[in-house]
């Protein structure tokens, strides 16, 4: 039954991405420029060799064809090499997706921590002053973009109080617990404007889904039952109005990507996000089609997951 | 220098400091007196053949190593290591953290040996008296990091590599017209096929990088790209390669071999990319998180105040590149055979000396300098500008609206009832476009209100960078296409010598359909003074004369207004206090890299 379901999940999802794939394709090759542009304004440079490049990498065949030819041989596992470093595409993907998926799942993990006993604690305690103030702050929160907050807090830690590095780096050479120590010191900055910013808005959720919970009639019938209101809450509350918030954690995925790709450029993190921009900035259309995919494909993932915990934390759900 | 006129006298000089009879420094005191700079003074005695005092060495440390780490910050970073394929500078500047050339460019625009034993003159026998070859002595006991000597058929592998078309190297041209032969395992000769004044560009400088034959020669030609040397490059620099990331990070440890006694200082090293270029420069002048910063695109009045942090300093070294206002000489608004700007037509305005004087005159270059670009852009009547012997003295810069406006309304431009200039039923408007950015915006508010006093309504026109630096064919706001009247953009000399610069004013360059605007002559001026001016020099080997026929060039196309200078673009870094790092603006950032040191 459940397999079927997965098969047929899986086989919508291949049209969506091929759609998407299409419609990259188009706008990349209607916008301006070209990877080798840099080379057309070195005088250095005879115009011949941007021109002999272009045709070697055949850039000048029309779109149609680029497209189909792409897509064929992505098909066949080859996802191509980068116009501007000569790479294979998925060796400079794997090169950086840990990364990225560290510092996301880091700041996933935060904004779960933070969210859930604020949230839920709000709701049980509606309208008193920490559901105000908890409130007020994740307004707050949600309201700022990541690109601002990241700069406000290298600002106040890095420049002023110079407590933190603001340059991601990668080559960490210490061992031990000093490796520990310093990456901890660089991840900080990122994964909390990542983190918070997505909490702040869980925080919200948690906390009309547990105050929708919290009024139901058998809720009521735990409480004079004479269980104590820990119980109640943990156990009859908080599992039942969790169902909706697991769904909303996993699709708010695409925006957690989307936050991680500004906040990887602002810290210099080698992610698949700062990637993704300096490919666009390139026009190096195989890197960008790559990420783009990778993107896609962890979107469409993270929906199915939500569905399966979803089935598996209500059981009345049933796959169809 | 100025004009031929003291050539004579000049020569009588020079000759007398050969023969002994005049003291280097009488020389160069003398040539002050005259207006001549020093540096000048000095190129002048090294190109005759006396040999220039070199600097004491300001390479402090008496021992390889023991500097820890140093870091380098490019805001964008390397993405491929061999430099036959570097499309930008970022890749040229993280492949010379291995390779090396034969020869870099100083600051001053000189030849200063790296793999080379010494730089060919005419004295060492290393040039040839009809300009038509050049031999290089290699340095003996240069080894690659992975043991094997580099020895001079490396040096021919490398032209044979990158002028194979199916290699696809962007360095094909510096090598597809020269001939590269061994004499013995230690010499080379590279031979062009008429007198060659500017020799220096094959394995010298940016262009010039060497990389191994025994790694290379494999993957040769069409299988180039398989090369796994390409992302882990074995070289002779000062540093041994050590793991690489494209976009992010290059790093190297130290070369215990290397071939220059007590270098390089650093035990290792790190190449950041990523970011943007104002966090580049306060991690190192703020912060002082890094020791060098590159390319820093930054206005001046931040840079002044992040320096004010005390943690590091700007460098700026001077280069050719000048951001200029260019007039176009034919009508940008009229379609002659689906072409517009045809080389079949005239501006209907801009042909009009009068118009194009009163346009120098409204140019407010010192506010320019002053108000947006400090320190980042001098302002400069020159459009050829450094090395310094290419750099005209003959033209002066004047910002003068009353005189712009009496010049205009002697050659019949009246004022209408809109405070337009007209003539003929002409009115006097020009659009001025450039691409978008933010001091080219605000220089275009100043010369648009400047010219709004003297009568000439000028319309400005933005366009995304992206669009107006592309070779798009089909798109008509690109620069080459120049579809407008006015337009402003930075033009780049990528080498110490004014040769292929200056072919931008030459009619047979002149950007056309035909060739599918791919000729670097923009403003589509034809001059057959210029260019008779410019084959002389093609094959001028004294390299006073030379210089003579550089600066001509450029007052012909300034005097005439087929482009009016507006400021000099040199080169701005950033490094640390303690960090001693010389900046060149004819190679590399890192073209210096092994003398780079801390000071206690």
């Amino acid at each position: 039954m459940s397999r079927q379901y997965l098969i047929r999940r899986l086989l919508i999802a291949i049209p969506s991405l091929l759609g998407i794939s299409l419609v990259l394709y188009s706008v990349l090759a209607l916008a301006p420029g070209d990877p080798f542009g840099e080379l057309a304004t070195n005088p250095a440079i005879p115009p011949e060799v941007a021109a002999a490049l272009r045709a070697k990498f055949g850039l000048d065949d029309p779109v149609w064809s680029r497209y189909l030819h792409w897509l064929t041989a992505m098909f066949q596992g080859d996802w191509g090499f980068s116009f501007v470093s000569r790479m294979n595409v998925d060796t400079l993907i794997l090169q950086r997706l840990p990364t990225t998926l560290i510092v996301i799942g880091a700041a996933q993990l935060l904004a779960i921590v933070v969210a859930l006993p604020i949230g839920v604690l709000a709701a049980t305690r509606p309208y008193s002053v920490f559901d105000q103030i908890a409130n007020t702050l994740a307004f707050i929160g949600f309201s700022l973009p990541t690109f601002f907050t990241g700069l406000l807090l290298i600002l106040l830690f890095s420049i002023k109080l110079d407590w933190l590095p603001f340059v991601f780096r990668d080559d960490i050479t210490a061992t031990g617990l000093q490796w520990l120590w310093e990456e901890t010191k660089q991840s900080i900055m990122p994964v909390m404007v990542l983190g918070l910013f997505q909490g702040a808005s869980l925080v919200r959720f948690v906390r009309s889904a547990v105050l929708d919970v919290v009024r139901l009639d058998y809720v009521t019938t735990a409480r004079s039952k004479g269980i104590g209101e820990r119980k109640v809450v943990v156990r009859h509350v908080v599992r039942t109005a969790l169902i909706p918030v697991v769904t909303l954690v996993a699709l708010q995925m695409p925006i957690v990507f989307g936050g991680a790709i500004v906040t990887e450029q602002i810290f210099r993190i080698p992610g698949i996000g700062s990637l993704l921009i300096s490919s666009i900035l390139a026009n190096d259309t195989p890197v960008v089609m790559g990420v783009t995919f990778v993107f896609a494909c962890l979107v469409v993932l993270f929906n199915l997951i939500a569905d399966f915990l979803y089935a598996w934390l209500d059981p009345r759900i049933a796959f169809r | 220098m100025g004009s031929l006129m003291n050539e004579r006298e000049l020569r009588r000089l020079l000759a007398e400091v050969k023969a002994g009879g005049l003291s280097r420094r009488a020389f160069v005191r003398r040539m002050a007196a005259v207006g001549l700079a020093a540096p000048l003074a000095t190129q002048l005695l090294a190109y005759s053949g006396v040999a220039m005092a070199q600097g004491a060495s300001e390479y402090k440390p008496t021992k390889r190593g023991g500097g820890g780490m140093l870091k380098l910050l490019w805001w964008q970073g390397p993405t491929l290591l061999n430099p036959h394929f570097a499309v930008g500078t970022k890749d040229q500047d993280g492949s010379r953290l291995f390779y090396e050339p034969l020869a870099g460019w100083d600051p001053e625009g000189n030849l200063r040996p790296v793999l080379a034993a010494e730089v060919p003159t005419r004295e060492n026998g290393g040039l040839a008296a009809d300009g038509k070859s050049v031999t290089w002595k290699l340095k003996k006991d240069v080894t690659w990091h992975d043991g094997k000597p580099f020895t001079a058929d490396d040096v021919v592998f490398n032209w044979e590599y990158a002028k194979d078309p199916a290699t696809a190297a962007v360095t094909i041209g510096t090598y597809k017209e020269v001939k590269v032969e061994k004499i013995d395992d230690h010499t080379v000769k590279v031979s062009f096929e008429k007198p060659t004044p500017f020799w220096a560009s094959a394995f010298v400088g940016a262009q010039g990088m060497i990389i191994p034959k025994h790694l290379f020669e494999a993957y040769s030609g069409a299988k180039s790209r398989e090369a796994p040397t390409n992302l882990k490059p074995v070289g002779t620099g000062p540093y041994k390669f050590k793991d690489f990331k494209p976009g992010d990070t290059v790093s190297g440890e130290i070369n215990t071999n290397y071939h220059m006694p007590n270098r390089p200082y650093f035990d290792a090293i790190e190449m950041k990319g990523g970011g943007d270029a104002v966090s580049a420069a306060r991690a190192v002048l703020q912060t002082g998180e890094y020791d060098f910063a590159w390319n820093l695109q930054v206005e001046d009045e931040v840079l002044t105040r992040l320096e004010k942090s005390g943690k590091g300093k700007v460098v700026i070294a001077e280069s050719g590149n000048i951001e200029h206002i260019q007039l176009n000489s034919c009508d940008p608004w009229k379609d002659v055979d689906g072409e517009r700007a045809s080389l079949k037509t005239k501006h209907p305005i801009l042909s009009d000396p009068a118009v194009r004087k009163a346009l120098t005159l409204l140019v407010d270059k010192g506010s320019v300098e002053k108000f947006i670009y400090g320190r980042t852009g001098p302002a400069t009547p020159n459009f050829l500008n450094n090395p310094k012997r290419f750099r005209s003295t003959n033209i002066k810069d004047e910002f003068n609206v009353e005189k712009a406006a009496d010049l205009l309304e002697k050659a019949g431009w009246k004022k209408g009832a809109d405070g337009v200039r007209e003539k003929d039923g002409k009115k006097l408007k020009l659009v001025y476009q450039t691409s978008i950015n933010q001091p080219r915006q605000k220089t275009q508010a100043i010369v648009k209100q400047a010219c709004q006093k003297a009568g000439i309504d000028i319309e400005v026109k933005a366009v995304t960078a992206s669009v107006f630096f592309s070779s798009d064919v089909a798109n008509p706001d690109t620069y080459p296409h120049f579809y407008c009247d006015l337009q402003m953009y930075t033009t780049t000399m990528g080498q110490p010598d004014a040769g292929l610069f200056m072919n931008q004013f030459c009619s047979w360059e002149a950007a056309t359909k035909a060739n599918k605007w791919q000729g670097r002559n923009v403003t589509r001026w034809q001059s057959p003074e210029y260019d008779k001016v410019y084959r002389e020099a093609e094959g001028e080997l004294d390299p006073v004369k030379r210089a003579a026929l550089f600066i001509k060039m450029n007052d012909l196309a300034v005097g005439n207004q087929v482009v009016i200078p507006v400021v000099m673009r040199p080169v701005v870094a950033a490094h640390g206090n303690k960090l001693r790092a010389v900046v060149s603006g004819w190679d590399n950032n890192t073209w210096d890299l092994q003398n780079w040191f801390k000071e206690g």
